[in-house]
């Protein structure tokens, strides 16, 4: 892995850095949130280390903990967490040949780590960005989950400290440069208003899968690939100016 | 509430679910040689996803409207991101925005 930590661009490993940061705040509010609606200490942890996705993580204790059908806190996360098989055909090159690279690499797959590789041309600077963010959220993410289990009443609302504006400010970061776009902006914004009109009436989940329609409607594979303009840009030179 | 057993038996659940979800795509993608137009259909879909997850965790909370502090704290981190801030201004001003218009009172 070592060769990973090398080959990323200039200033990514930094912005990774800020990332967990912010993570492994809001792994200890799933931590302290689960153990406080009386659910047992483990089960932060063991959600945490098998599921490895947040925010079906909070659909599932929010459910089971006010008394809600197990296998509904099941399909609900799965529906919530259905994005990853398109995000597995995006980025399934930076995770790499192999089938320990593939077994690994998929389970550690997150939004992050997405739009940190999507931010990445080179196809060396794309794994290095998976697999360092991959890693590097995984041990963040499970260590705040304990550390908010154990300390629990201790940790307060994280909302107090504008965390969950950090998530989708970090996915507007990395996505923005591609948005510049116009072969991507018309797509996303149809997919995205797509989203936010449904998502009153749908299951957490759907209303992101449903973005897709913005694809369909743009007919977004008519576009020569080959054509410069319309080639994706990297979503960020080297993360940085 | 649901005993150990149950909830052990619906975390493996899930996580086995969502690593099906995961798993499928780097595997099938090496079965089928993918045309570049195929590639870009895929980069797209995953620039659409990841807007559309901004713009729902930005406005969405629970079904209903998720209130204005952290709109307005995404919004200013957009236009830093706009204007090329470095990443991490991005994220801190987000976070700070939405703090302080808490502090403040506003929901």
């Amino acid at each position: 892995m070592r060769s990973v930590w090398r080959t990323l661009a200039p200033g990514t490993a930094r912005d990774i850095g800020l990332v967990c940061l912010a993570d492994t705040i809001v792994g200890a509010s799933f931590g302290a949130i689960t153990v406080a609606a009386g659910l047992p200490l483990w089960l932060p942890t063991l959600l945490s280390v098998v599921v490895f996705a947040g925010a079906s993580q909070f659909m599932f204790v929010a459910i089971v903990a006010s008394g809600g059908n197990p296998f509904a806190a099941v399909a609900a996360g799965l529906l919530a967490n259905a994005r990853h098989l398109p995000f597995g055909f995006a980025v399934g090159d930076a995770i790499g040949t192999g089938w320990l690279h593939r077994l690994v690499g998929s389970h550690l797959m997150t939004d992050e780590a997405v739009a940190f590789t999507l931010a990445q041309r080179e196809p060396d600077r794309r794994r290095a960005a998976y697999w360092a963010c991959a890693l590097a959220l995984f041990g963040c993410w499970n260590v705040g989950v304990v550390v908010g289990a154990i300390g629990g009443a201790s940790i307060g609302d994280t909302g107090a400290f504008g965390m969950d504006a950090a998530f989708p400010a970090v996915l507007l970061a990395l996505v923005l440069p591609a948005l510049r776009q116009a072969g991507m902006r018309t797509p996303a914004l149809v997919g995205a208003t797509v989203a936010v009109v449904a998502a009153p009436f749908l299951q957490a989940g759907l209303p992101v899968l449903l973005a897709l329609l913005g694809v369909l409607v743009t007919r977004a594979w008519r576009v020569d690939p080959h054509h410069r303009e319309s080639t994706p840009e990297p979503i960020r030179e080297g993360a940085t100016p | 509430m649901t005993d150990a057993t149950g909830l052990v038996v619906a975390a493996a659940a899930l996580g086995a679910g969502t690593f099906a979800f995961r798993f499928a795509g780097p595997v099938l993608r090496s079965r089928v040689e993918l045309s570049p137009r195929l590639e870009h259909v895929m980069a797209v879909s995953a620039v659409v996803l990841l807007t559309a997850l901004v713009a729902t965790a930005t406005l969405v909370d629970d079904h209903g409207f998720a209130g204005a502090a952290r709109p307005a704290g995404v919004a200013v981190a957009g236009a830093l991101a706009w204007r090329r801030a470095p990443f991490v201004v991005v994220v801190l001003a987000a976070a700070v925005t939405t703090a302080a218009l808490r502090l403040v009172g506003v929901p």
